[in-house]
């Protein structure tokens, strides 16, 4: 199955995990820049499987909190554990290797390259790892196919809409087998209709086993997709709640 | 089931991809920004390559022609008149060790070729009339275009040998009519081929030395031609001037026709250094062209950036791609050059019928020169690329 998530053991790199090891573990991160203050003492745990949706206002930290786990940024102090890598004090290069291997990211805007067809912007992300482009081409096609883009392979981003662009852009976030797909807004530029396709995809993705942290204002794709929600505010999370989601069946 | 990727570095093929990928979704852009690169390596190549043929063209032709020949011609005397060369002259230079042929040139004063009686004495068209010896043709290497060339049984009536541009002039392109010479009609016997190394011939209508003296030639030599082996070349040039005149060494001129043709040659190298500068100046101008595309390049695609970088490209592998991309761009416009350079050469040589030589030094420098360009042109862009955080990137939708 081209959308089965690895396996949530993972990395292969300077592993520290225990057993039933959480795939994210936040201990009190804290992020400044200049004077202001993005995160103010956040812990978090989020382990395989899980859906957490991230809400609240803006400005509220839930970016810099998205970016810290992504490995796009460095927190100013306390430690972030992702997939068994801590990744609090690495390099560049280790966090661009981190990223690579263990993250896919889904962004509001798709963040497509429009030169490249459906197709190649989905492979796009298997070259940056180094699998030959032939099998990138093979593995990008077959996610295609089964998120319903079979026939939109060539076409290029300008000429698709916007539920198609945002699936092609969860086809190559999920490109590296992810153990953790990290979604900003995933729905917040699209109509409702084609949002509500987005959200079928990614609960579907979750049944069967992607662990999941989405940021979102919507209160509608957080109680249709996470099985917890954590609410932030001012860099804090301020109240946590696990929900009960409609399932027609459990997945584990 | 498709095996998960195993951790490696961008391959190179890859590497070459990227960096296309980035111009091909703005071709014209890319096209003009390659233009100017195109247009300083086709002026180096196409300049230098242009000098280079004529040179080894020229070279080709002086090696036909050969570079033993020596002219003696009568100088001035100490009190400034015209002096003239003794009658013994081509007697004596033929014993000089080394000599292989001699042949002499008289001119004939006050005489002008016309094509009829009817055209105005008057119209000279800068022909002079010269009287020749028979083995004239033989020292100089010179071809008959048309006819024959004076021989002993010829040389005793009026009949005329016309050198090339006086072939021209007179309107005669073939052996056969008559021309009107100091009164008389002449039979043209023949026309002769060019005579690089004795021009002055080209301009001459050559007369039989024994019926010149019918139109008043004194029967001396104006000119003396001389052939000698190669090897002597330079000890007969140091002997003949007192060899023709030796009580008065000093009014005889001795040249070396050749010596002109070489200069010829050496002076077309010259502007090569200028070719290579002008060349070099358009390349400047070229690079800074590309450095301003990647630049601009760089700002457009700062969210492309960002998406690569949180995909998980590192600030190297950002770097190189615009390195390459730039590079690429540097080096297509150059190979574009050369092209243009190897056109404009072949149509030169092919146009002068001389073999195509091509300009080595100006094709691998131009291409050198085209990489060095392209990172250097890079480097700027490439490293603000790559200086751009993945979160300040992406926030640029």
């Amino acid at each position: 199955m081209a959308l089965t998530p690895a396996e949530p053991s993972g990395g292969h790199h300077e592993s520290v995990k225990t057993p039933e090891a959480a795939v994210v573990q936040l201990d009190s991160v804290r992020k400044e820049f200049g004077g202001i203050t993005a995160l103010d003492g956040v812990s978090l745990e989020i382990r395989p499987g899980e859906a957490v949706a991230v809400m609240g206002p803006s400005g509220s930290g839930k970016s810099t909190l998205l970016n810290m786990i992504a490995g796009l940024d460095r927190p100013s102090s306390g430690s972030v554990v992702v997939n068994g890598e801590n990744i609090t004090r690495m390099g560049e290069a280790a966090l661009a290797r981190f990223r690579r291997h263990h993250i896919g990211m889904v962004f509001q805007f798709f963040n497509l390259l429009d030169d490249l067809p459906a197709l190649e912007n989905v492979a796009l992300a298997g070259r940056l790892v180094g699998v030959p482009a032939r099998k990138a081409r093979a593995r990008a096609t077959e996610l295609l196919d089964e998120l319903g883009l079979a026939d939109r392979r060539d076409a290029y981003p300008a000429v698709l809409s916007g539920g198609e662009r945002q699936r092609v852009g969860v086809a190559r976030a999920l490109m590296n087998r992810p153990a953790l797909l990290l979604a900003d807004e995933p729905t917040g530029a699209l109509d409702s209709r084609t949002g509500e396709q987005v959200i079928d995809l990614l609960l579907d993705l979750n049944r069967m086993g992607q662990t999941l942290l989405l940021v979102t204002h919507d209160q509608h794709l957080a109680t249709r997709c996470a099985t917890r929600l954590v609410d932030f505010m001012d860099g804090r999370v301020v109240r946590e709640a696990a929900l009960e989601r409609h399932e027609p069946w459990i997945a584990r | 089931m498709i095996p998960l990727p195993e951790p490696a570095r961008l391959r190179s093929g890859d590497l070459a991809v990227v960096g296309v990928d980035g111009l091909r979704g703005r071709p014209l852009r890319a096209v003009l920004s390659a233009l100017g690169i195109a247009i300083g390596v086709a002026a180096m190549v196409g300049l230098v390559g242009i000098s280079t043929i004529s040179q080894a063209g020229l070279l080709a032709e002086i090696q036909k022609l050969g570079t033993n020949l020596l002219t003696v011609a009568p100088g001035t005397t100490l009190l400034g008149k015209d002096s003239r060369l003794p009658s013994t002259a081509e007697g004596m230079v033929a014993r000089i060790p080394g000599v292989t042929g001699v042949s002499a040139v008289g001119s004939v004063p006050n005489a002008s070729v016309r094509r009829t009686d009817k055209v105005p004495a008057a119209t000279t068209n800068g022909i002079s009339v010269q009287a020749a010896r028979t083995n004239l043709l033989g020292a100089l290497s010179g071809t008959v275009r048309s006819g024959t060339f004076l021989n002993a049984a010829t040389s005793r009536y009026p009949v005329v040998v016309l050198g090339s541009i006086t072939a021209t002039r007179l309107g005669i392109d073939r052996a056969g009519g008559h021309v009107y010479i100091a009164g008389r009609w002449f039979q043209v016997i023949g026309v002769l081929n060019r005579l690089p190394l004795a021009p002055e011939i080209d301009r001459s209508a050559l007369i039989g030395w024994s019926y010149a003296a019918q139109l008043g030639f004194d029967g001396y030599a104006t000119t003396l031609y001389e052939r000698s082996t190669n090897e002597t070349v330079l000890s007969v040039r140091a002997v003949l001037s007192g060899t023709v005149n030796p009580e008065h060494p000093e009014e005889v001129q001795v040249s070396r026709p050749s010596d002109a043709l070489t200069a010829e040659a050496a002076a077309n190298t010259a502007f090569n250094a200028l070719f290579f500068g002008l060349g070099a100046v358009a390349l400047l101008a070229g690079g800074v062209g590309i450095a301003n595309i990647m630049v601009i390049s760089v700002l457009e695609r700062r969210q492309e950036i960002g998406l690569r970088r949180a995909l998980g490209a590192t600030r190297g592998q950002i770097r190189l791609q615009f390195l390459t991309e730039s590079v690429v761009l540097s080096v297509l416009g150059g190979a574009a050059g050369v092209l243009i350079g190897l056109v404009v050469c072949f149509g030169f040589a092919t146009y002068r019928g001389w073999p195509l030589a091509l300009p080595v030094q100006a094709i691998s420098g131009g291409v050198l020169a085209t990489v060095a360009i392209g990172v250097i042109a890079g480097l700027y862009p490439a490293r603000r690329a790559a200086r751009l955080t993945p979160t300040e990137a992406l926030a640029t939708v």
